[in-house]
C-alpha cells in the first residue's frame, strides 16, 4: 500500500468508520443539523444536547464513506463536555489541518486522535468528506435549520 | 446488441486494440506511478489524435466565422462545419442534414426540446413520461416545464435487474401524455432499453418520443429512422469527440413547428425593430457563432468510430463485458448493480460495506480511474436503495488487462478495509 493511502486509511480511521462512536440520537437532544455532500451522496444528521454553553451530549446518524464517518465519529468523541467556544476553536484547527496540510499552522501532533485526519489533505477530492461533519457542527451550533452542503 | 454481437463476431475482424490505443495519446501515461487504466468512459471518453488534430488544423489553417464571410477562410470553415453536420446525419441515419441541430451537449438538446416543443405543446394536467433510470439531464428540464405549466411528470418503473417494466410503461402512456422521454442506454447501469418497442407503443397513442442517446452512440449503431424516434440527443465528448458540442436530431415536421429557443445572429432571416423572421432549419436553433471547432472535431470522431465499425466495436465490448462480469462475480462480497440481459460495457457495483468513494480513492492510487457516486441519477439510487455505486465503464480502447487491473485494485481495497 502506498504511504499516502496508509496516511489516509489509518487503523483508527478504519476502526471509527466500521464502529462509529456516538452513532445515535442522544436522549434530550435540543439542536440538530443535516449535512450533505452531493458529490458522493454522504448524508449526516448531527444532534447536540446543549446545556447552557456546554455540549453535554452529541451524536450522529447517516450514511457516508469511511472518511466522513470516521471524521464524524472522532468529532463527537472529542466534543463531549466542551463549550461552544471550544468547539468553534476546534473546528477552525481541524479545518485548517485537513485543508492546508503542512502549510497549516496547526501541529497535528497536538490534535490527539484527530491527528489521524491530517493525511486527508493529500487527497483533495476527499477533503469535503472529512469536513462534512464539522460544517454540520457549525450549523447545529448556529441553530440555523437549513441543511448544510459541502458544495 | 449482445446476441447480434455474438452472431457477428464470427465474421467481423477483431479490433487491433493495441494499435487503437496508440491513437489515444492520453492513454500512454502513468498516473501515481502506475500505468493509467481508464475505466470512466461513460463520464467522458478519451480522444483519438485524429480528433485533436482536426480541431488544431481548423484553428491553424481555416479559422473564420461560418455562414457570413465572402472570403475563402469563411468558405472553408463553413464547408467544414456543414460537412460535420452531414457526417452526423449519416452516422445516425437521419433523413435530412437540416434535422441535425448542433448544441452544447445532450443536456442542452433536452432543454431545447422542453423549452420549445414542450412549452408549446404541454398544458395544465398534461403528462410527460420518463423512466426511473434517467440521468438528471432527462429529469430536471421536464420537472421545470411541468412546474411552469401545471403538468405532471410520470415515471416508468424497472425490475431489480435494471430493466424497464414495459407493461407498466405502456400503461402510463395515457390520453394526457404529451411526450415520452427516456435514455437509450442507462448511464448508471448500462441497460440497453428496447427503445424501438417503446417508440411503437408511444406512437400507437400518437405520443412523440425523445431518446437520450448520450450513452448509446459510443457503443451501438443508431438509426433514428429505424427506431422511429422523434428526437434523439447526444454529446460529442462521450463519442470520442470534444467537449462543448452535441447534437439534437428532430424530425423535420416537429422542428418546423417549434419556435426558436435563443435569439441572436444566424438564427434570423431578416430583422427589423418591428419584426424578425426566423431562418430555416437547422439555423433557427443555432443562435450565435456555434462551436465550429467542436463540430469539426465531432465529425472527425465519427469518421474514426465509423472506420472501426460498430460490429467490431460491439464484439470487442461484448467480450469485455462477459470477461469483466465473470471476473467481478468471483470477488467475494462484490455485488453487481444492473444485470440486464441487454447491457453496454458498464459495471456498476457495491463491495461489501466499503463506500464507493473509498473504493474510488484506493483504485485511483493503483492507476485505475472509475466513477463513484450517484451518477447524476439520484432517483435511481433511491430506487436501488443505495446512496452510491462504483462504476467502471469501458470503451473499445479497453482490454482484458484493464479488467484485471480493476480486479487487482479491488483486492487492495479489501486489504485496506480488511
Amino acid at each position: 500500500m502506498s504511504s499516502e493511502l496508509r496516511d489516509l486509511y489509518q487503523e483508527v480511521v478504519i476502526d471509527h468508520s466500521k464502529k462509529p462512536r456516538n452513532f445515535r440520537k442522544p436522549e434530550g437532544a435540543n439542536r440538530s443539523a443535516e449535512g450533505i455532500n452531493p458529490l458522493c451522496g454522504d448524508q449526516i444528521t448531527l444532534y447536540l444536547k446543549l446545556s447552557g454553553d456546554v455540549i453535554e451530549d452529541i451524536g450522529f446518524q447517516g450514511a457516508g464513506c469511511a472518511i466522513s464517518k470516521a471524521s464524524a465519529s472522532l468529532m463527537t468523541a472529542a466534543l463531549k463536555n466542551k463549550t461552544k467556544a471550544e468547539a468553534e476553536a476546534l473546528f477552525e484547527r481541524v479545518h485548517s489541518m485537513i485543508s492546508e496540510g503542512p502549510k497549516s499552522k496547526v501541529d497535528a501532533q497536538e490534535m490527539g486522535k484527530l491527528a489521524v485526519l491530517s493525511g486527508v489533505w493529500e487527497f483533495p477530492s476527499r477533503v469535503k468528506c472529512a469536513t462534512l461533519a464539522w460544517h454540520t457542527l457549525r450549523s447545529a451550533l448556529d441553530g440555523a435549520g437549513a441543511p448544510v452542503s459541502t458544495e | 446488441m449482445m446476441a447480434e454481437a455474438l452472431r457477428e463476431s464470427g465474421r467481423v475482424a477483431a479490433l487491433d486494440v493495441e494499435r487503437i490505443r496508440k491513437d489515444f495519446p492520453v492513454l500512454e501515461q502513468e498516473v501515481r506511478g502506475k500505468p493509467l487504466v481508464y475505466l470512466d468512459s461513460a463520464a467522458t471518453s478519451q480522444k483519438p489524435r485524429a480528433v485533436i488534430d482536426a480541431v488544431a488544423r481548423y484553428y491553424l489553417e481555416d479559422n473564420a466565422n461560418v455562414h457570413r464571410g465572402v472570403h475563402l477562410l469563411s468558405e472553408r470553415a463553413t464547408q467544414a462545419y456543414e460537412g460535420a453536420r452531414e457526417r452526423v446525419q449519416r452516422f445516425i441515419h437521419a433523413a435530412e442534414a437540416h434535422e441535425i441541430v448542433f448544441v452544447r451537449g445532450t443536456t442542452e438538446a433536452i432543454n431545447l426540446v422542453a423549452q420549445t416543443y414542450g412549452r408549446r405543446r404541454v398544458g395544465p394536467g398534461d403528462e410527460i413520461l420518463i423512466t426511473v433510470m434517467e440521468h438528471h439531464s432527462n429529469i430536471v428540464p421536464w420537472q421545470m416545464l411541468c412546474e411552469e405549466k401545471g403538468a405532471v411528470l410520470r415515471v416508468a418503473p424497472m425490475d431489480d435487474e435494471g430493466q424497464l417494466l414495459l407493461d407498466e410503461l405502456e400503461r402510463l402512456i395515457g390520453p394526457r401524455t404529451k411526450l415520452v422521454a427516456l435514455g437509450h442506454v442507462s448511464n448508471a447501469l448500462g441497460t440497453i432499453h428496447p427503445v424501438r418497442r417503446i417508440v411503437e407503443m408511444a406512437h400507437r397513442r400518437k405520443v412523440p418520443v425523445l431518446l437520450d442517446g448520450a450513452q448509446a452512440v459510443p457503443h451501438l449503431a443508431v438509426d433514428v429512422q429505424a427506431l422511429g424516434c422523434d428526437f434523439y440527443a447526444f454529446s460529442g465528448h462521450k463519442l470520442f469527440g470534444p467537449t462543448g458540442i452535441g447534437v439534437l436530431y428532430g424530425r423535420s415536421e416537429l422542428l418546423e413547428e417549434m419556435p426558436p429557443w435563443q435569439g441572436g445572429g444566424d438564427m434570423i432571416s431578416s430583422v427589423t425593430f418591428e419584426k424578425t423572421t426566423w431562418n430555416k432549419l437547422p439555423y433557427k436553433f443555432e443562435a450565435g457563432t456555434p462551436d465550429i471547432a467542436g463540430a469539426i472535431g465531432l465529425g472527425a470522431a465519427i469518421d474514426y468510430v465509423s472506420a472501426l465499425g460498430f460490429p467490431a466495436i460491439a464484439a470487442h465490448e461484448h467480450d469485455l463485458l462477459a470477461y469483466g462480469t465473470e471476473a467481478l462475480r468471483q470477488i467475494p462480497g462484490l455485488r453487481l448493480v444492473g444485470t440486464a440481459k441487454e447491457k453496454a460495457s458498464v459495471f456498476s457495483f457495491l463491495f461489501g460495506e466499503v463506500h464507493p468513494h473509498d473504493i474510488g480513492t484506493i483504485l485511483d492510487r493503483e492507476g485505475v480511474a472509475i466513477r463513484t457516486g450517484h451518477h447524476c441519477a439520484q432517483p435511481l439510487m433511491r430506487r436501488l436503495g443505495v446512496a452510491a455505486t462504483a462504476r467502471a465503464s469501458l470503451a473499445f480502447y479497453n482490454r482484458r488487462e484493464d479488467v484485471d487491473a480493476l480486479v487487482a485494485g479491488l483486492h487492495k481495497v479489501r486489504e485496506v478495509f480488511g
